[in-house]
């Protein structure tokens, strides 16, 4: 699994440039889905199983996009100035690396770089080694990504776009792993996600499900000094969503949840995320209405080039949605 | 290679008219009447069905000929930034509020219209003679600041009343000065568009509601129309002035008058499907008619709703530029405006069915 989340981090694709990640994705899933396409937004809905008498139509939402940068403009000596793609915090970007989609690559700079003051975007640069406006590869409205190698440490994993290609894997791994459903299970692998669930959006009223989940990162309350407090650490399972600032999850489905991971003796946590949001929000708010929760994984360091997740998780995180999805649903 | 223009593509006296008639309208979101009944006039003539929605939104198809006909949707809004009248105070003095973006600091000393009788009134302040050098750093407050109507006029007005700046509309050599101008530009082009609709695509022209306030009208508007793509066609900020220091170069000007339409890549509310963007510049290049790229970033168009409506549906923008956008009076230029109308033309002439058979892809 390790050689996919490999090659699914390092694979640029900011939102609405969804495309490379996409057809990794794809060949990722390979020959074991009965149905795969793409809906207008760029997400691609892969389907597993058939409806029987006990099954439901699920959802299961993992978002593709990561957060990026955009050119806005190419001043007189060629140097690019740009936008955020998402939540970027300046304070990451200085020193970073990025990839445009064409390949270019580029460093980003900063003029007057004062300690203790937090630079603004508008005081960031990229350099990409151009002399000159003309001699510039990069037009306004082009894209990059930032660039960082995925590190095998073991236990840990870290990349940039854990959030939330750890979470693309783990969707692949439970279709390939998923042997036979009550359910008709559409796995999307959505667009868009960091701009504000957009992609989910439409994703969602294309499938028409009868329940919905989403898989992505969370926040952490494990490390020296977190600030604000927080129940999830790193190890210590795959998280149970109960709430974040988007969405609360169905209740009864966390319910549900929860004892199926008892059931099965896989570590779980529970989660409690006080500013984050993510597609449960665009499952439940759908059309009439859908029952919604989400399987989170923890991870530090979110939307900085080096997002570090526990290889335990993942593959709890696996285990505990093969067996969800294998069972009926009981809404209690 | 020459130009290649429809003679009828033009900015004349009677296009000039029609916007000079637009943009003189009171049409602050949410009462959006005068504008619509300006549209109708104009649309109902040479469309196939006229349809004036539940929250406002006048819905018009234009049906091609040919066939295989891509469903296009373009939207406009109607609806300008204003005011609403909140309270009578003593003396026909009213609290009023903004109604969408407005910066307060630029409010003090404008004349108002009130009402949809037009009631003239000022947006008081206190005068220099009797501020004193520290009040006049502070900014004023819009809960400070009253319209003052004066009496017999102010006898008309009761709260709830919609108010806008009473800017009228003027023609400047190559320029136009005007309130409103977004996107009363929008609604011009589209009914010019509808006049000279390209056979090879069902046109469906949707004069929008309530934008200003959060992409409302457009909403319900995609939802009804469920096209195959869309195009929001807007008014967008020139802020392409000198920098203070001649040393520095101005990077954040978002358009630049006399550049031509500006076409989006991405704003707060849209990543644009680049499969339209790009026909957008084939358009532009082929037939020789300048245009723009907005810078990425801020703001929203009705694009912002559209694209997210039912499983999707692939949107951009294109707008007009213009000089100080929400404020009480805007400077564009009658060739931008012509320009626009020329690209968008210039685009749906070349819709196929293929453009958006495939995936999203740069």
């Amino acid at each position: 699994m390790k050689s996919l989340i490999q090659q699914l981090v390092e694979t640029p694709g900011p939102s609405g440039f969804e495309y490379e990640i996409r057809d990794v994705i794809r060949e990722g899933i390979g020959a074991d889905a009965d149905d795969v396409r793409v809906d207008a937004l760029g997400n691609l809905i892969a389907r597993k199983g058939e409806k029987t008498e006990q099954g439901l139509r699920v959802m299961v939402s993992a978002h593709i996009d990561e957060i990026g940068l955009m050119a806005t403009h190419i001043d007189d000596n060629g140097f690019i100035r740009f936008t955020n793609i998402g939540g970027i915090n300046p304070l990451t970007c200085y020193g970073g690396r990025v990839r445009f989609m064409d390949g270019t690559r580029g460093v980003i700079g900063m003029d007057g770089l004062e300690r203790g003051k937090m630079p603004k975007l508008s005081d960031l640069f990229i350099d990409v080694g151009a002399t000159s406006k003309a001699g510039c590869p990069v037009k306004v409205g082009d894209v990059c990504g930032f660039e960082r190698p995925f590190i095998d440490l073991g236990k840990r994993m870290v990349a940039k776009s854990m959030d939330d290609r750890i979470s693309a894997a783990i969707a692949i791994e439970v279709l390939k792993q998923l042997k036979s459903t009550p359910h008709e299970v559409h796995f999307v692998f959505s667009t868009q996600e960091e701009v504000g669930i957009r992609g989910a959006t439409t994703a969602a009223f294309g499938v028409d499900p009868d329940v919905g989940f989403a898989i992505d990162v969370t926040r952490t309350g494990d490390t020296p000094r977190p600030g604000t407090k927080m129940a999830v650490a790193l190890g210590d399972g795959p998280a149970i969503k109960v709430r974040d600032s988007s969405f609360i999850a169905d209740p009864r489905l966390v319910d549900w949840m929860v004892k199926a991971a008892k059931e099965a003796n896989i570590p779980y946590q529970l989660e409690v995320l006080e500013a984050g949001g993510t597609d449960g929000r665009a499952i439940q708010m759908t059309r009439a209405g859908v029952p919604a929760g989400c399987v989170s994984i923890a991870c530090r360091y979110i939307h900085s080039p080096s997002e570090m997740v526990d290889t335990d998780d993942v593959e709890n995180a696996v285990k505990l949605l093969v067996k969800l999805l294998g069972e009926p649903i009981l809404l209690g | 290679m020459t130009k290649k223009i429809d003679e009828a593509l033009k900015i004349g006296a009677e296009q000039i008219e029609l916007l000079e008639k637009l943009c003189n309208a009171t049409a602050v979101s949410g009462d959006e009447h005068e504008v619509r009944q300006i549209v109708l006039e104009a649309v109902k003539p040479i469309a196939d069905e006229v349809k004036v929605d539940a929250l406002g939104n006048v819905l018009v198809t234009k049906l091609g000929t040919g066939e295989n006909r891509v469903r296009v949707m373009l939207a406009a809004h109607m609806d300008e930034i204003g005011f609403m009248i909140v309270k009578k105070h003593d003396d026909n003095l009213f609290a009023f509020e903004c109604i969408g973006g407005i910066d307060e600091r630029q409010l003090p000393g404008k004349a108002v219209l009130v009402g949809r009788d037009h009631l003239p009134g000022v947006i008081g302040a206190k005068p220099i003679h009797m501020t004193t050098a520290k009040e006049r750093q502070n900014k004023i407050s819009v809960s400070e600041m009253r319209m003052d109507l004066g009496p017999e006029i102010g006898d008309k007005v009761k709260p709830g009343d919609r108010a806008t700046f009473a800017t009228r509309f003027e023609e400047l050599g190559p320029s136009i000065r005007a309130k409103a101008l977004d996107n009363r530009f929008g609604v011009a082009i589209l009914i010019e568009l509808l006049r000279h609709a390209p056979e090879n695509i069902d046109l469906l022209a949707a004069f929008t509601v309530q934008e200003e306030v959060g992409l409302r009208g457009a909403r319900v508007a995609a939802y009804a129309f469920d096209p195959d793509m869309a195009i929001a066609v807007d008014s967008t900020p020139a802020y392409d002035l000198p920098t203070w220091d001649a040393e520095d170069e101005n990077v954040q000007y978002n358009t630049r008058l006399d550049a031509g339409p500006a076409i989006y890549v991405m704003d707060r509310a849209t990543i644009a499907d680049r499969r339209i963007v790009n026909l957008l510049v084939k358009a532009g290049e082929e037939e020789q008619i300048p245009f723009q790229f907005r810078q990425p970033g801020g703001g929203g168009t009705d694009a912002g709703v559209i694209h997210k409506t039912r499983s999707g549906i692939p949107s951009t923008s294109v707008s007009v530029p213009s000089r100080y956008a929400h404020t009480a009076i805007s400077i564009a230029r009658k060739d931008d405006w012509e320009h626009t109308l020329q690209l968008l033309h210039a685009a749906l002439r070349r819709v196929t069915p293929d453009l958006i058979a495939g995936e999203r892809r740069d």
